[in-house]
């Protein structure tokens, strides 16, 4: 046993999705405390600059798994592959990203290596009386949040959600031992149980809110789908990106994809505005750690403002032009 | 087509409030209902079975009063029920969970003299939200799996599902039996008319305890089988401003935010 922390590359197409290397940042506490080195496991088709990459932004060393078997995800091949890693160099610590894939894998694999799981953590820390890893996740809907460890299995592991910590600076410089796994590994094609037929993408544009700098999110108050440019010109102004609660979603006003919150997704922007958003604990999940969150609604009450660093009372079918036309003249 | 639908009994999550002096989940009064993903599981399960016929098994991990959550079910296209309950699975984390419920699976199996096709359950449960346990049963079992099912048709030895995915979704071929974890989809669960439920009142809800059970290993069940501890709960604080921005005219409001905006240089 080492005192390792695996850090899993979740890759599309041999590109690294971000939360991979946001991992790695939010690790480099840990590990500075455990003294620990961060690996990256990057498993894909020609992936070996997204394992450069995760070096630089600031693994110690990668360990990589290149071939066709691995092109597109399958749960049985990457299972079988991951857990034959695990048996080999032992790591005292796992993380994959709370994606659709890595809460695919992640429980199988757990379940292989008979070790606990922390499903969907939105922070990880360390727990001073066991020295483990101590994950940290809501639970009941987001009502209540849970600190869980694992004291005596080994690899603790854990799903992160995406969007929750920031990947480091991308430092060129740094240097990092690549190990080439691929040729140790043998997948019988017949192990395989899953065929991908079809994929299709339902959304035209991609979204990226967990990238966002500014979020411009509305919920039920802005009363009706015709309201939505309200946000989208405020946005426009303002360089952010549009998002939306469960309510609206729901509607149909907005795709899922935009939805923040514990059914949706978790965004941490500088800014995040809270349009006609009541603030139910099942959005304020997703969005809490913002930086600065101006919340604007009709209803004093409303629980966003609990949460909110300004708040202004009134109707948004008035302040939201008029904070647009505003921004717009101030920036002739 | 034998298809086994696990289900669970959960608070409503949204019902729960915080009580605002003691800051702790208030859980009284709050009403039980089925895992609304797993009503989702029985739907598609109960459409299966209408197609292709076979016998839909809804089984559940939990206390005494969930067998109401399972007679629920046998109104609405379930065949039989299983309530699995113990004290000795009390405490289980999701790697326990899934050690109990596939052996339950497997004991069923030989109870009903049948071979599940498929093993539905709902893409997680409400009140965990962990999405752990389909795939650990999947694992215990050494089945194939497929996760975040949006819709499921079957030939003779696959399933093809139709999964939802990051953007879009993927269409999938899988082995059977396999495990499938079902998505809120277009299906709305039915409803229980007058006759079903005089029917399904006619039921028995099997129970099994560790002692049918036998097989199970109790050192891998309840908190001895469970890897992971729950050190602390605590409800979400947050360290905001908290400051409200007040004025007499929309163009004095704006003014005022734009003002502070500035200030910090946030945009």
């Amino acid at each position: 046993m080492n005192t390792d922390i695996w850090i899993y590359i979740e890759t599309e197409n041999g590109k690294a999705l971000n939360v991979g290397y946001e991992l790695i940042n939010a690790a480099r506490p840990i590990a500075a405390q455990k003294n620990s080195k961060i690996v990256a496991l990057v498993v894909g088709k020609n992936i070996l600059k997204a394992a450069q990459d995760a070096i630089g932004y600031g693994a110690d060393s990668a360990i990589i798994l290149d071939a066709d078997v691995y092109a597109s995800y399958s749960t049985d091949a990457y299972a079988e592959a991951i857990t034959y890693l695990i048996n080999k160099y032992d790591p005292e610590t796992m993380m994959f990203g709370a994606t659709t894939n890595g809460r695919d894998m992640a429980p199988r694999i757990a379940c292989r290596v008979s070790t606990g799981l922390t499903a969907d953590c939105t922070d990880i820390g360390i727990d001073e009386a066991s020295g483990c890893v101590r994950w940290t996740r809501p639970t009941f809907g987001g009502n209540l949040m849970a600190d869980i460890i694992c004291p005596e299995r080994r690899p603790q592991m854990g799903t992160v959600r995406p969007g929750v910590f920031r990947k480091a600076e991308f430092d060129p410089s740094r240097k990092g031992n690549i190990v080439d796994e691929t040729a140790n590994i043998h997948i019988d094609p017949e192990h395989i149980r899953t065929k991908l037929l079809e994929h299709v993408d339902v959304v035209a544009e991609a979204v990226n809110l967990e990238d966002a700098d500014v979020i411009v999110a509305g919920g039920r108050g802005i009363g009706s789908v015709d309201n939505i440019h309200l946000l989208e010109e405020l946005a426009e102004v303002t360089g952010g990106t549009v998002a939306c609660s469960r309510p609206v979603a729901e509607a149909g006003w907005m795709n899922h994809n935009r939805q923040v919150g514990q059914s949706g997704k978790t965004v941490s922007p500088s800014v995040y505005f809270a349009i006609g958003i009541s603030g139910a604990v099942q959005h304020t999940a997703g969005m809490q750690g913002s930086g600065t969150i101006i919340a604007i609604n009709s209803d004093p009450e409303a629980p966003i403002f609990d949460i909110a660093d300004y708040g202004i009372v009134g109707d948004l079918n008035a302040i939201v032009p008029a904070l647009t036309k505003k921004l717009k003249e101030r920036k002739m | 087509m034998n298809i086994c639908v696990c289900i669970k009994q959960v608070p409503d999550t949204n019902r729960i409030k915080i009580d605002p002096v003691t800051n702790t989940l208030v859980r009284k009064g709050v009403p039980s209902i089925i895992n609304p993903f797993d009503t989702y599981a029985v739907e598609m399960a109960a459409k299966l079975k209408e197609e292709c016929g076979g016998k839909v098994v809804v089984i559940s991990m939990g206390p005494a009063q969930a067998s109401k959550a399972l007679r629920v079910c046998l109104s609405v296209g379930a065949d039989e029920a299983y309530l699995i309950s113990d004290r000795a699975f009390g405490g289980s984390d999701t790697l326990a969970t899934g050690y109990i419920l596939a052996g339950a699976i497997k004991k069923i199996e030989e109870l009903e003299e049948l071979k599940f096709d498929l093993i539905f359950c709902g893409k997680q449960a409400i009140d965990g939200d962990t999405a752990q346990v389909g795939p650990q049963i999947a694992e215990q079992l050494g089945l194939a799996q497929a996760t975040y099912a949006l819709d499921v048709s079957c030939t003779n030895d696959h399933a093809i599902v139709k999964r939802e995915v990051d953007g879009g979704y993927d269409t999938v071929l899988v082995q059977t039996p396999a495990v499938v974890t079902v998505v809120h989809t277009d299906q709305m669960p039915r409803y229980a008319t007058y006759s079903t439920r005089c029917e399904a009142k006619k039921k028995q809800v099997h129970v099994l305890s560790s002692a049918e059970l036998s097989e199970l290993d109790l050192a891998q069940c309840g908190l001895s089988g469970s890897p992971t501890r729950v050190v602390n709960t605590y409800t979400p604080s947050v360290q905001k401003l908290g400051i409200m921005i007040e004025g007499s005219s929309t163009t004095e409001l704006v003014d005022k935010l734009v003002g502070i905006l500035d200030d910090k240089r946030l945009l």
